[in-house]
């Protein structure tokens, strides 16, 4: 014998998927929320732009570690954003048979799922334990493999989609192979790279378990690459950890502008994908 | 070719540089006690506190992300969708550090009055659920983590269940069936697999999440042999890396902890083929034949 009609027990699943979508959405509001809340407070023109005051006095900033993770980032950039746009053509253009295309295809995908934390273990034996002093070459290259993943799928998927009949007629014109690649395949494809690039830019953004053991923090201005190099991620993790009042509103602050710059990234990626289907 | 050339890099270095530790004695990691004083490093807290904490995530985020999923596919209105889709990709971007401060300031006071002193005052006779309450525990870890793979679950679940051939659909309506009939009999039985599979890919996620999970798990390396409650500070393999690497000096200790590191790039690597391999086969099934 049935409990509930039919009608009935549509109505009750509704009201527990509803139920169960909020206990999810609730979150990102509550985070975002609590960040602005907490974060507002603390940023000043002196936060983003001075030196961290010595400890137990308040007052300073956090712009060391502003500027160094844009270093950090834009570093890791030059190395991963190349790799991985050449490793996406490699894919899509020439991986068609063979073994090796499938066997790159699968370190692909495998190295993106490779805990961030292991990447940063890698760069710490490779490099911090050879030179024997942290340094941002180590994050650069932990945050670089990190991106590698991430642009050579973008580059791979919108290159994929460009029609094949402008790769024949490129042929036909007795253009050679890596030319047709380059400036046919890819020039048709750059939207989709160039969006795969930023997310991948605002992707290691937030990422801090590679930085916590390669370019570690730092106090001062960053002075050279090769040096240990402060960092807002790992700033927010020692300062959200340590329990010191005014630490921890300084790390809010810090989190309120990690989140804004992954978001507008974000954002704008959105914004410009939608003018991609809208207008040309 | 770089590409594969740091993939077996990656393998090499961490190897190498975890032999002293494996030299001396290869079980020892297997362990459970992680004195750094006395150079005895056993990781078994470690490496069951992180197989527990994700698979509590697992069991919390599949009901969630698949409501969500289910309820995007078949019952939302199209602006609800458009607000929802921007949820789920915000919530998916938010770094886990950021993840980590919420849960330690904001959610940890809150689970210590609002769930942990109740149940454990009232079910504490119950060994999961006994000990005082600190707040920071296996369980937030657990929640917090849930938080961080619903996105992913969710995104590849929609895809999945939307992508339901529309004749089985129709016909199913068409002899009087409710929404979540067909939900039921169709859409789910359609993409099971593929649903184990980002199950599989979300757990590989879990499993490597590092800076929220050290933040709120409280780094205990007690559990689970002096008490198994879910309520107790705990330690996974990424919280034991990332709180101690920075300041072991013991060459030991440092490569016990980079065989750590081995170890969970072992699993998450096994758990990421696996979710592939049924991917591939099921595509197989469904285009090749």
């Amino acid at each position: 014998m049935r409990i509930f009609g039919r009608r009935t027990k549509e109505r009750l699943i509704l009201s527990v998927l509803v139920l169960l979508t909020g206990v999810a959405i609730v979150p990102l509001f509550w985070i975002v929320g609590s960040i602005i809340w907490n974060g507002f407070s603390a940023i000043s023109l002196e936060f983003l732009t001075s030196l961290p005051a010595p400890f137990g006095s308040s007052g300073g900033g956090i712009g060391n570690a502003i500027l160094g993770t844009l270093l950090i980032n834009c570093s890791a950039s030059i190395f991963g954003i190349p790799v991985g746009i050449l490793t996406g053509i490699y894919l899509s253009e020439y991986s068609s048979k063979g073994r090796l295309g499938s066997l790159v295809r699968i370190v692909v995908e495998s190295l993106s799922g490779v805990p961030s934390i292991v990447i940063g273990l890698f760069a710490f034996t490779l490099i911090v334990m050879t030179v024997r002093h942290y340094t941002g070459i180590a994050a650069t290259l932990a945050l670089g493999l990190m991106m590698i993943p991430l642009v050579a799928k973008a580059t791979e998927e919108s290159m994929r989609v460009v029609s094949n009949d402008l790769r024949e007629a490129a042929i036909a014109l007795g253009i050679p192979k890596y030319n047709v690649a380059i400036r046919v395949v890819l020039s048709m494809a750059k939207s989709g790279v160039i969006s795969g690039s930023l997310l991948a830019f605002a992707r290691i953004s937030g990422e801090t378990a590679p930085l916590l053991f390669t370019s570690l923090f730092s106090f001062y201005w960053p002075t050279g690459i090769d040096q240990p190099i402060a960092t807002l991620q790992v700033l927010i993790y020692n300062y959200a950890i340590s329990g010191f009042a005014d630490w921890v509103s300084k790390a809010w602050g810090a989190s309120l502008l990690l989140v804004l710059i992954v978001l507008v990234i974000n954002l704008v990626v959105r914004v410009l994908g939608k003018q991609k289907y809208v207008g040309v | 070719m770089v590409v594969v050339f740091f993939f077996i890099m990656i393998f090499g270095m961490l190897l190498i540089r975890s032999f002293p530790a494996m030299a001396r004695d290869p079980l020892m990691i297997f362990g459970s006690t992680w004195d750094v004083e006395a150079g005895i490093f056993g990781a078994a807290p470690a490496i069951i506190g992180t197989l527990v904490s994700s698979s509590i995530a697992i069991l919390f985020a599949v009901p969630i992300s698949l409501a969500i999923a289910v309820f995007f596919t078949e019952y939302a209105p199209s602006q609800i969708r458009t607000g929802l889709s921007v949820v789920i990709d915000m919530l998916a971007t938010i770094p886990s550090v950021i993840f980590g401060i919420w849960g330690l300031w904001i959610v940890a006071p809150l689970m210590k009055t609002f769930v942990q002193e109740p149940i454990s005052g009232s079910l504490g006779f119950i060994p999961i659920f006994s000990g005082p309450a600190y707040g920071l525990s296996l369980l937030l870890a657990s929640v917090i983590l849930t938080f961080m793979i619903v996105p992913i679950i969710t995104s590849i679940s929609i895809s999945l269940l939307s992508s339901t051939p529309v004749e089985l659909r129709e016909a199913m309506i068409s002899l009087g069936a409710t929404r979540w009939e067909v939900v039921r009999h169709v859409a789910l039985p359609f993409s099971k697999l593929g649903i184990f599979a980002a199950v599989m890919l979300a757990l590989g996620r879990a499993l490597g999440e590092t800076m929220a999970v050290t933040m709120v798990i409280g780094n205990s390396f007690m559990w689970p042999f002096s008490s198994i409650s879910i309520f107790s500070p705990a330690s996974t393999l990424t919280s034991k890396i990332a709180s101690e690497l920075y300041e072991a000096i013991d060459p030991f200790h440092v490569s016990s902890l980079i065989e750590l590191g081995f170890l969970l790039l072992m699993i998450t690597l096994s758990v990421n083929s696996l979710a592939r391999l049924i991917v591939s086969r099921y595509s197989q099934r469904r285009y090749g034949t």
